[in-house]
This record gives structure tokens, C-alpha cells and sequence, in this order.
């Protein structure tokens, strides 16, 4: 296999911070190379580098044996490297064929051309073969804004494929994907390689890492620590790499018996969204919640917290009825609700720490007229203790921690009102390895304080991790209830995939 | 130990919050300095205390658009109910309501618009811009329509009163309506920065949706800041008209990009989530500052709006500038 692309000594440095220290990276023609590290050890901004979003400060950068200076994303993607980040760079209100060739539409052969007119035929047509290259069943004539995440990245390598990459960055590929979607993309990543594309896998997902890479990049603190082929590394080897000491096996919640329902759900019902759903949630309890994206696990929890309008549906807090037709009126009764978008819908990014910590509990903290600010500052000041925060101060902004710090914030948030049920929407999404094993090891704190905690996690090892009993939904419909001892990721991806019914 | 934490808390607020304003308070120093030593007339009081009496109102309204820019909306209708308000008032006069109640009636009207406006923001969801520019137009409308264009004169002096009595304090001589807007650039900004509500108007401009899914009342957050922009505007409005001594249809025209301006100059994000009282306060000032410094300079009154487009342009991106140096805003 030839050498496609030699990064040497790459370093970049940011007021303060050693981003990328002498950092050396290499890739082969066909080949799928993992990249991994905790948050903050330089990843992205090597693969920012690489997409010509950042300016290396030192380094050379060989691409097919030539020495090349990466002046800007449209650069790179014009030297074939093409990068398909979290958040996609696709314009929802046009057509799939419109953001393929977006900036380089095919023009009329007529004069009509010159003038600018779009040979839309044409275009839809090549759009049509990019597509079919990576086999999606999507028509080009499709506004994005329609189509699923997992639809959505495959317009994004489509459109990568336009441009001829050679290679192809995928950062954080998965996070947004249910477990048949994760297949479909290691099956188009597997057709890729076979093309000759080399493609970086950036992931925190380690399994995944392990599955589909053939070799993995470590970088810990801005340093290359490791590049080994998959045949030589194993999991704990490469956490061990990441995190500078051993990790444990995936922490395993403590079982705590208890027969109290904290929380039932009656008939839940809301019309092309969830089917009639049923289910009690114990004190105590973490009650998880499996199933493919898409199953309807995020609308059933909004719907119980109120942030979506039910047509049918009782629910009963501790064994009374209650009437729950807003988030206020759920935050009055106590139930928090950590959401999976931590930045869009978890945080106000622009205020300070403790503004944020302190947003459902500001009516207690009034002194006649207003908010006691001392108070308010010792109850954050507690939390940053607390949850280990990592922060300058209670004043800074959240917008500028880490992605594990601000969930701890989110947490915070919650905790500050003493909540009797804490729904967690992908409590971990996109957390470094040991910000996350601090996530779980305060979820189990709570749990066993006594709150009743509904956890949907997309990833299993999680679920079966910390789950006292697992749901699994599928199209809108609870489809089985599972006890700890019972629970399998085969039996649940079963369940999930609509296999048994 | 106690005191310790509390004067590095201190210090650390300072860092986070004081010193947003301080970059425009740079461009209205070097203003100032520079009119006062090119210009003879510029720092006598009473070159002063006009430069405060005319920006007032103005200010005043200002304190309330910034509540509302901070939520993410805006406000166009500020100008019109200024002189509807305004208008109102002197009607009710003139029709023997009695000074108090007329002043009650101006109020009413200019919380009732902004109540409107919060209506259509808060419930039918309509983008403010396209809300306010309506009730901007209506409220116009109205000053026509109960006028037949014609200014009403001939107000009782004790209304006339809130507008030109000047304090006498210190051997100077404080024009009412200025006093009128410290006291309410201080009650306000009390309002933004200590009680929920203001922490709630924050919250809901930097996040819609995480407020609401923090138990935040969005909707009504967003009716309380634009009925609380019309009253303030109300009070503007009717001091404007009390200085005047008139009250026309046409007043105030245009007012209401001279009061955003002044929000913006201050450091208020039209994205929502930022901005200060004090900040639309030294905007305020800055427009003031300019518009009678290019006077008493001489410059040529047809030439001027130009430049003040152009200071206004050159005093944000030096802000902002500012605020990314000191790694304020990414």
C-alpha cells in the first residue's frame, strides 16, 4: 500500500494552551486509521489542521510524497481531503443535489451557461451516481431538512466522494446513529476502503474504534502516544495510552432493591409518536432505556417533562395523580431532565457557570426583592466542588468548558433543585473516557440517595452497565421491559431491530 | 476568611461584568476630550445639562429595547409610541383629565402597545421584527388619526413642569428629566441584574430552549420585557412632550434606530443573551455627544447623519475588537 499523506511535527499552541506538540501522523491508501484520545489531547485540532480549518504553527505536511501548505477548508477539499464533522455542514432549506455540488453546480452547456444557469438535470444525475456509490436510497431531489441524521451523513460523504477524496475525516461518525444505522456506515466505510480511500475514524466510541479500524492514533495532552495495528492493541492498552493510568472495566452500578414506584406512566399516547406506553420507574432505580434512533425515546421522555404537548396519557408521582402540561409544571414537581443536545437545549453557553447552576432554584434564592447572589454563588462554588467541575471560576462562561464539564453543569443544574426523578437523555454523548466514568459514578450516588433516574443511552456497554431494568422501544412502542440478570445486547438489539415482537 | 473570599469574588466579577462597557466608555472619553479642547462651548454646564435634557428620553427608551434585544427580539414601534404616548397625555389634558390621571393614560397606552407587542412575540410567534414594525405603523397611525395631523398645544404648566424645571442642586441646575433617568437607569438595571426576572430575560436570550426546558415561562418573560419597554417608553415619550410643550403626530420619527443604536453602541448582542443597562446608557450619551459636538463644530448639517452612521460603525467594531482581545467573546 502506498503512503497517502505524512504529517511531521505538527505543533499548535492557542493563549494558553499546548494544543499539538510535535505531533506525527500517517496514512495509507485504503486503509481506516481510529483516532483517539480524551477530550482536550489534540485531536480535533489535528484534524482542523488537516481540513485546513486551523493553521499549523510548525510541522510539514506531505500529501502523495509532495510537501503542501493547507491555506483553507475549500483547499483541502480540492486536494481531496474531505471532512465530515458532528454537526454537518449542509444547508437544510436545498435539495441533496444542490448541497452535493454546492459552489461547483454543473452549468448549462448553452449559452444559458454562461449566464449562469444550472444544468439542474445533470446535476441531479451525477448526484444520483455519487448516492449510489454509497448506496443510500436518498433522491437528490430531497430537501435536507427532510432526511434522517444517518441520511444526512450519507449526503456528506456523497458529496466528499464529488469532490474525489482521497481522504475522508469522519469526526465522531457514530454518536448520532442508532445501532443498525452504525452497520449500514461501517458496511459504506468497509466500500470506501475498498476504492482506495483512506479514511480517519475520530472516536470516543472505542469499540466501534476497535471494530472497524486498521490501525488507531493515541494522543494524550497535545503528544502522539501510540499508533498501533489493531492486531496489536487491545482496549485496555489503548485506555491505558489515553488516560496516562488503568481503567477499570465499565463501571457497573450498585443494585439497590426497592419496590417504591417514584413515578408511573399510564396510556401515554401522542398521535404518530408514541403508542400507548406504560411503565413505573422504583426509587432508587435506573431505569434504561435502549433502542434505535429515531424509536421514540427522546419524545416519550419530553412528552412525561412536559416539553411536548400529550394527547392521552396519566402520570402519578408518587402514587398521585399529576398534571404535567409544562416544563415549569414538571420542575415545580421535582423531575429534571437532562437533554441529549447539552449545548442547544441543556445550557445557555453564553452565561457564567453559576447563572447556569443556579437557573431552577433562583425563585428559592430571593431575599424580599432579589436574588441573593452570595447564595447563589456558594450553592455553585458547592456543586464545582462536588461533581470535580473543571473551572476557572463560577464566573466563567460555559460556552468555554470542556464538553464532560459542561454536562456536570447540566447535572448541577438539576441537583441544585433536590429532584425526586432525573431523566437522562445521552448522559455521556460525546465525553472523554474519564469525565464519563465520573458521570456514572454520580448517577449511582444518586440513585442510591434515592432519586429514580430514566437514562436513554444509545450505546450498550452503558446500558447494561448501569441499568437496574432496560426498555426497549420501537417505533413509538415500549416493546419489552428487561431485568439486569436477562439483559443482553443481543437480546436487546433483537428487541430494537423489531426481530421479536 | 469571609471578607477574603468576598473582595476576590469581587474582583473576579469585576473581571466578568464591569468591564464590558469600559471599551465604549473609551470612545465617549476620546469624544469628549476632543470636542472639549476643539471647542470652546462643549464643557460649559449648560452645553452639558443640554446634551443630557435632549438625550433623556431617549435613554430611557433605550433601557427598555435593551431588555428586549437581550431576550433576542426587538423593538421598532419605539419611536411611534413615544409620540403616541406623548399624544395621549396632552389629549387628556386638554380634555381636563388632570395632570395625573393624563399621565397615567400615556402610560397605559405605551404599556399597553408593548403588552401587543409581547402578545405577538410570546404566543402567535411571530418574528418581532415584523411584529413591532405592525404596531409601529398602527401606533403611528393612531397619532394621525386622533390629530387629523395636528400638533395639540397650549399644555398646562404643571405638566410643562416635568419637562423644563431645572434642580437647583450645587449651584447647578439638573434638569428634571435627567433625574427621571438616572433613577430609572438604576431601577432598571437593579431589575436585570438581582431579580429573577432579570435573570430569566438573560437566560431566555441565551438559550430559548434550555430555559424552557429549565422550567422557564418563555412566553411570559418575553410579554413582561416588551410591555416594560413600552412603559418605559411611555415615560420618555411623555417627558419629550413636556419639554416640548407640544405634542405633534410626527414626534419622535425615526427615534427608534437612534434607540437601538444606542443599545447596540452599548454592547448589547442583537443575537440576544448580552448587554447592559449602563452600556445603552453610554450609547445613549455617545449619540447625544456627536450629534451637538458636530454642531458646535460647525459641521455641515447636511453631512452630518453620514457621520454619525460612520462613528457608530467604527465605535462597535472597536468594542468588539476590544472584547476579543481580552478573550471576552470567541
Amino acid at each position: 500500500m502506498n503512503q497517502i499523506l505524512k504529517m511531521e511535527e505538527i505543533s499548535k499552541s492557542f493563549p494558553g494552551v499546548q494544543a499539538l506538540n510535535k505531533v506525527d501522523f500517517e496514512l495509507y491508501e485504503g486503509e481506516v486509521m481510529g483516532l483517539v484520545g480524551e477530550n482536550g489531547a489534540g485531536k480535533s485540532t489535528l484534524m482542523k489542521i488537516l481540513s485546513g480549518a486551523y493553521q499549523k504553527d510548525a510541522g510539514r505536511i506531505f500529501l502523495d510524497g509532495r510537501k503542501i501548505e493547507i491555506e483553507s477548508p475549500y483547499h483541502a477539499q480540492k486536494l481531496g481531503i474531505s471532512t465530515i464533522y458532528q454537526e454537518f455542514n449542509l444547508t437544510p432549506n436545498q435539495t441533496v443535489a444542490q448541497n452535493i455540488f454546492c459552489a461547483r453546480e454543473p452549468i448549462k452547456k448553452s449559452i444559458l451557461g454562461n449566464l449562469g444557469f444550472v444544468d439542474k438535470e445533470l446535476m441531479e444525475k451525477e448526484a444520483q451516481k455519487l448516492l449510489g456509490m454509497v448506496e443510500a436510497d436518498i433522491s437528490p431531489k430531497e430537501m435536507i431538512r427532510d432526511l434522517s441524521i444517518a441520511e444526512k451523513q450519507m449526503v456528506e460523504i456523497a458529496k466528499a466522494l464529488a469532490f474525489k477524496a482521497k481522504i475522508i475525516i469522519m469526526d465522531e461518525p457514530t454518536s448520532a446513529l442508532g445501532l443498525e444505522e452504525v452497520e449500514k456506515l461501517f458496511e459504506i466505510i468497509n466500500q470506501l476502503r475498498t476504492q482506495g480511500i483512506a479514511i480517519i475514524f475520530v472516536s470516543h466510541r472505542l469499540e466501534e474504534v476497535f471494530r472497524i479500524a486498521d490501525r488507531i492514533t493515541i494522543l494524550r495532552d497535545g503528544k502522539l502516544v501510540g499508533v498501533m495495528r489493531k492486531e496489536e492493541a487491545n482496549i485496555e492498552k489503548v485506555i491505558y495510552l489515553m488516560v496516562n493510568r488503568p481503567l477499570s472495566e465499565m463501571f457497573q452500578k450498585e443494585e439497590v432493591k426497592t419496590e417504591e414506584a417514584i413515578l408511573e406512566v399510564k396510556n401515554l399516547y401522542k398521535k404518530g409518536v408514541i403508542k400507548n406506553t406504560s411503565f413505573k420507574l422504583y426509587k432508587g432505580e435506573i431505569l434504561g432505556v435502549a433502542g434505535l434512533v429515531g424509536a421514540g425515546r427522546t419524545e416519550m421522555v419530553r412528552l412525561i417533562f412536559g416539553a411536548d404537548k400529550k394527547d392521552k396519557g396519566e402520570i402519578y408521582l408518587e402514587g398521585k395523580k399529576v398534571e404535567i402540561n409544562t416544563p415549569a409544571d414538571a420542575v415545580k414537581l421535582g423531575i429534571g431532565l437532562v437533554p441529549e443536545d447539552r449545548q442547544g437545549e441543556g445550557l445557555i453557553l453564553k452565561l457564567a457557570v453559576r447563572e447556569n447552576i443556579g437557573i431552577c432554584i433562583l425563585r428559592n434564592l430571593v431575599n424580599t426583592l432579589f436574588v441573593n447572589k452570595n447564595k447563589l454563588s456558594e450553592i455553585a462554588q458547592n456543586f464545582i466542588q462536588r461533581l470535580n467541575i473543571r473551572t476557572p471560576s463560577i464566573f466563567q462562561k460555559v460556552l468555554y468548558l470542556s464538553g464532560g464539564n459542561q454536562q456536570k453543569v447540566v447535572l448541577s443544574k438539576w441537583l441544585a433543585l433536590n429532584p425526586k426523578i432525573l431523566i437522562l437523555d445521552e448522559p455521556t454523548r460525546g465525553i472523554d473516557v474519564s469525565a464519563k466514568a465520573e458521570i456514572h459514578t454520580i448517577m449511582n450516588q444518586l440513585a442510591k440517595s434515592g432519586i429514580g433516574i430514566i437514562m436513554i443511552s444509545s450505546e450498550m456497554p452503558e446500558i447494561l452497565a448501569m441499568s437496574d431494568r432496560v426498555l426497549v422501544m420501537n417505533e413509538g412502542k415500549l416493546v419489552a421491559e428487561i431485568s439486569k440478570k436477562d439483559a443482553t445486547q443481543e437480546k436487546i438489539m433483537a428487541y430494537a431491530s423489531g426481530y421479536i415482537n | 476568611m469571609k471578607n477574603k473570599t468576598s473582595t476576590k469574588n469581587f474582583g473576579q466579577f469585576l473581571k466578568f461584568q464591569k468591564f464590558q462597557e469600559i471599551g465604549i466608555l473609551i470612545v465617549l472619553i476620546i469624544l469628549v476630550l476632543f470636542l472639549s479642547i476643539t471647542t470652546s462651548t462643549f464643557l460649559t454646564s449648560t452645553n452639558i445639562f443640554n446634551i443630557l435634557r435632549a438625550f433623556s428620553w431617549n435613554a430611557i427608551s433605550a433601557f427598555g429595547i435593551t431588555m428586549v434585544i437581550i431576550t433576542g427580539g426587538i423593538d421598532l414601534s419605539v419611536g411611534s409610541v413615544m409620540a403616541l404616548s406623548g399624544l395621549i397625555s396632552a389629549m387628556m389634558l386638554r380634555a381636563n383629565f388632570g395632570d395625573f390621571l393624563s399621565i397615567l393614560g400615556g402610560l397605559f397606552i405605551g404599556a399597553l402597545v408593548g403588552f401587543i407587542n409581547g402578545f405577538l412575540v410570546g404566543k402567535t410567534n411571530l418574528p418581532p421584527f415584523v411584529a413591532t414594525l405592525g404596531t409601529m405603523n398602527i401606533a403611528r397611525g393612531f397619532c394621525y388619526g386622533l390629530t387629523g395631523g395636528w400638533p395639540v398645544r397650549d399644555l398646562p404648566k404643571s405638566f410643562i413642569f416635568w419637562g423644563q424645571y431645572d434642580i437647583p442642586f450645587l449651584g447647578l441646575k439638573i434638569p428634571l428629566p435627567v433625574v427621571v433617568m438616572a433613577v430609572l437607569c438604576i431601577l432598571t438595571s437593579l431589575f436585570l441584574n438581582r431579580t429573577v426576572w432579570g435573570y430569566r430575560i438573560y437566560a431566555v436570550g441565551g438559550n430559548e430552549q434550555a430555559a424552557s426546558l429549565s422550567g422557564i415561562n418563555t412566553k411570559r418573560t418575553k410579554i413582561l420585557v416588551y410591555t416594560l419597554c413600552g412603559f418605559l417608553t411611555a415615560i420618555g415619550g411623555i417627558l419629550m412632550t413636556a419639554r416640548l410643550g407640544v405634542a405633534a403626530p410626527t414626534a419622535a420619527s425615526g427615534y427608534e434606530l437612534d434607540i437601538i443604536a444606542a443599545a447596540v453602541i452599548g454592547g448589547t448582542s442583537l443575537t440576544g443573551g448580552e448587554g447592559t443597562i449602563l452600556g445603552a446608557l453610554i450609547g445613549a450619551v455617545i449619540m447625544q455627544v456627536l450629534r451637538t459636538g458636530m454642531v458646535l463644530l460647525g459641521f455641515p448639517a447636511y453631512w452630518q447623519p453620514a457621520a454619525t452612521g460612520i462613528i457608530i460603525i467604527a465605535a462597535v467594531i472597536f468594542d468588539q475588537y476590544r472584547k476579543r482581545k481580552m478573550g471576552l467573546v470567541q
